[in-house]
């Protein structure tokens, strides 16, 4: 074992773990909001909603992620300009973000589909009986119950991101596991930057594990 | 007020409101009793649409809520309804359950429906509950925050669905106080319950209601004096 190209290859562990965090949060938000979406036109009693949603949740569960990466990637219809935004290229990132979205927003809504469900029928009844309707229920009575049942596995969803985001660097995504390889490439040693790419991705993941158990846990004493 | 004719309900091949036709006036106090499984529960969700019948009509104050092109949210307005479980809103206080529908739908400011809402929690002597969370509650204490919650839409009628079934014995007696000065104020109620004291004491009619059919409505002294149908003889024996 040999780790003196640390040296010389620092910044691209850095910058590569730098991408991977923008990668995680920006998939994370659009995933949400997909997931959201996705959820409730799931639980919709209309066809017309739900069928489709149901459609796009086994489709996405049902199919590699790495298929999902390149079909978006080639099978875009547009192109994004070669431009350079924050060190990043978009032209590679924005469909990177647009896979990793899509397919966290199938997972995402099934935690929130379960979070909602886990909300008391009786809430919902208690809210049509005052005169709201259905959306004013779900937006001022469920969602901001449902929340606490949904953070916690959303929490788990970001470290799955930012564990599975390490496979868009296939359509050359400058994160940490690409840089690991470029990194691999430039010293002829192939284990050496694998090793401290997992040493990263375990200090990311822990890190937020833990963050996320000691807000759990304030978020519990308020019951 | 409220006009039932011909109501039928089925859950799936369960046939639960077998054809039920009702009458109730303003001021009335209609106590409906009858064995679990009865239809009674269901019959009262009807009323306010909960359930969907599956056949009949109701008339509310002359609106036909199941059919037409009214808005059912805008009757519900007009219907408090209290339930077994209590269903506060856990993650709003006292106050935020009491004041969140004259708010949002009656569009009082939050000062006016403020002040309501502790004349209401005065009335039933929680006034010093206004800021807690309902889990800081004893369930008697519970069930008295959601009739004020009902009765902070200033409603019409309202609906009780078995509200002190869920309590413990010595919590039922302060619940059933508020309902019985809310009964000597006029309110017009309709109420599913065990109480038969209750009923005998506050109610203005007594529905004796079982598979899916009212079979038997009276004064409540001839209800319990002289019942006619026999089941209803059945059932009194077993719970007095």
């Amino acid at each position: 074992m040999d780790f003196s190209f640390i040296r010389e290859y620092w910044s691209y562990f850095l910058l590569g773990t730098a991408n991977t965090i923008v990668l995680a949060i920006f998939t994370l938000i659009l995933g949400a909001i997909i997931g959201l979406v996705i959820s409730l036109m799931r639980l919709s009693s209309r066809r017309i909603l739900s069928w489709p949603a149901r459609a796009y949740i086994s489709v996405i569960r049902g199919t590699p992620l790495l298929v999902q990466i390149f079909i978006i990637y080639y099978g875009l219809p547009f192109n994004f300009p070669q431009a350079m935004f924050l060190g990043v290229d978009l032209a590679r990132f924005v469909p990177g973000i647009i896979a990793l979205s899509i397919n966290s927003g199938a997972y995402i809504a099934e935690i929130v589909r379960a979070g909602i469900q886990a909300v008391d029928k009786g809430q919902m009844e208690a809210s049509r009986s005052i005169g709201f309707n259905h959306a004013e229920s779900m937006k001022l009575i469920i969602l901001p119950q449902a929340i606490k049942n949904i953070l916690p596995a959303l929490g788990n969803e970001f470290v799955i991101v930012i564990k599975e985001s390490s496979i868009v660097s296939v359509i050359g995504i400058a994160e940490l596991m690409y840089n690991a390889g470029i990194v691999r490439g430039a010293t002829y040693r192939p284990m050496e930057p694998l090793l401290i790419a997992a040493f990263i991705y375990f200090i990311l993941t822990s890190t937020i594990t833990r963050i996320l158990g000691q807000a759990e846990r304030r978020m519990s004493q308020g019951d | 007020m409220i006009n039932v004719e011909n109501l039928h309900k089925k859950f799936g091949s369960l046939h639960v409101l077998k054809g039920i036709d009702l009458e109730v006036n303003e001021g009335d106090v209609l106590v409906v009793i009858g064995p679990s499984g009865s239809g009674k529960s269901t019959f009262l969700r009807c009323l306010n649409l909960l359930e969907e019948p599956t056949e009949g009509s109701i008339f509310f104050e002359g609106v036909d809520i199941i059919g037409g092109n009214n808005d059912i949210n805008i009757q519900r307005q007009k219907m408090g309804m209290v339930f077994q479980n209590f269903n506060l809103f856990p993650h709003l206080s006292v106050m935020g359950n009491i004041i969140l529908g004259p708010i949002r739908l009656k569009g009082l400011t939050k000062e006016e429906a403020e002040v309501e809402a502790m004349k209401l929690l005065k009335r039933v002597g929680l006034e010093e509950k206004a800021n807690e969370y309902p889990n800081r509650l004893s369930g008697g204490q519970k069930q008295r925050i959601a009739i004020v919650r009902a009765l902070a839409m200033n409603p019409d009628v309202m609906l009780f669905d078995e509200p002190t079934s869920a309590l413990d014995p010595e919590m039922i007696g302060e619940v059933l106080d508020v309902m019985r000065l809310l009964a000597k104020e006029g309110m017009t109620m309709v109420v599913v319950s065990h109480e038969m004291n209750f009923a005998r004491e506050v109610g203005s009619r007594v529905l004796f209601m079982d598979e899916g059919v009212i079979l038997e409505d009276n004064e409540p002294e001839k209800f319990f004096g002289s019942p006619q149908n026999p089941r209803l003889i059945d059932f009194l024996s077993k719970v007095l």
